[in-house]
């Protein structure tokens, strides 16, 4: 699919940077025109990618995390978030809705169902020791 | 993100406002815990009506509380949940061990 535009940040996994990812991503959203609720599913998607990067992937130490953000032709908004952290051994079971490897940490294992369900499309790759990549896609309605 | 909470008789009040993710859920819970341990209220309840956004982080913020309370003897009570927000908290299926109400001014 041609790409209209795209932007690129990458920032240490700080949770700091959890608000931070969301708007900057949201902004870039907003030339696409969304209505406030398409907005406000992508900046929950972003949150929930990126805490996903700050609390498994990462851990207790700090790495990089890359996230692209692109306008597809189609009024497309895609997004990939990026990590090189500990990697998913079984995506399967972490996608499986209330399950979660830090339930001490009060995680409800709920990141990708809300990814899922906010979004059009969900795809995650992961290699174990080598980290993870999270791909969605919205199609934003056209006013 | 603040919390403001306050006893009122038997119930605790926590009002947040602005954005409740996994950075800012871990400041309040620590804030609201000592509350609950110390005061042993009846009932918590949680006024979200100055939330601006929240993700499954907010959840686990809600469960968690939910859990003490419960040890203590006591229910929690979620209120003025705005629009943006009951998305994820219907997702949760929270709503089916926690009282939840939407704001007055909200149809969906």
């Amino acid at each position: 699919m041609k790409i209209i535009n795209e932007m690129k940040i990458s920032f240490p996994s700080r949770s700091v940077n959890e608000s931070f990812s969301r708007s900057a991503v949201a902004s870039f959203a907003i030339l696409l025109d969304p209505r406030m609720d398409e907005l406000s599913d992508i900046r929950t998607a972003v949150s929930e990618a990126v805490t996903n990067c700050i609390v498994h992937a990462y851990g207790d130490s700090v790495g990089t995390i890359e996230i692209t953000a692109r306008i597809l032709e189609g009024n497309i908004f895609y997004i990939r978030i990026k990590d090189k952290g500990c990697g998913i051994p079984d995506i399967e079971k972490a996608l499986e809705p209330m399950f979660t490897t830090a339930p001490e940490e009060e995680r409800a294992g709920l990141g990708f169902a809300v990814m899922e369900s906010f979004m059009d499309k969900l795809t995650v790759k992961s290699k174990v020791g080598v980290g993870t990549t999270v791909t969605m896609q919205k199609k934003i309605s056209r006013r | 993100m603040s919390i403001e909470i306050r006893m009122n008789e038997e119930n605790l009040l926590a009002k947040i406002s602005g954005e409740l993710d996994h950075h800012t859920a871990a400041a309040m819970r620590t804030e609201l815990d000592e509350k609950i341990n110390g005061l042993n209220p009846h009932k918590l309840l949680l006024d979200f009506s100055d939330v601006s956004f929240m993700d499954s982080s907010g959840i686990g913020f809600i469960m968690g509380r939910y859990k003490l309370m419960k040890e203590n003897g006591g229910v929690v009570e979620v209120v003025n949940t705005p629009r943006n927000i009951n998305k994820v908290l219907k997702i949760s299926g929270l709503d089916k061990i926690i009282t939840i109400g939407r704001c007055k001014n909200e149809d969906n």
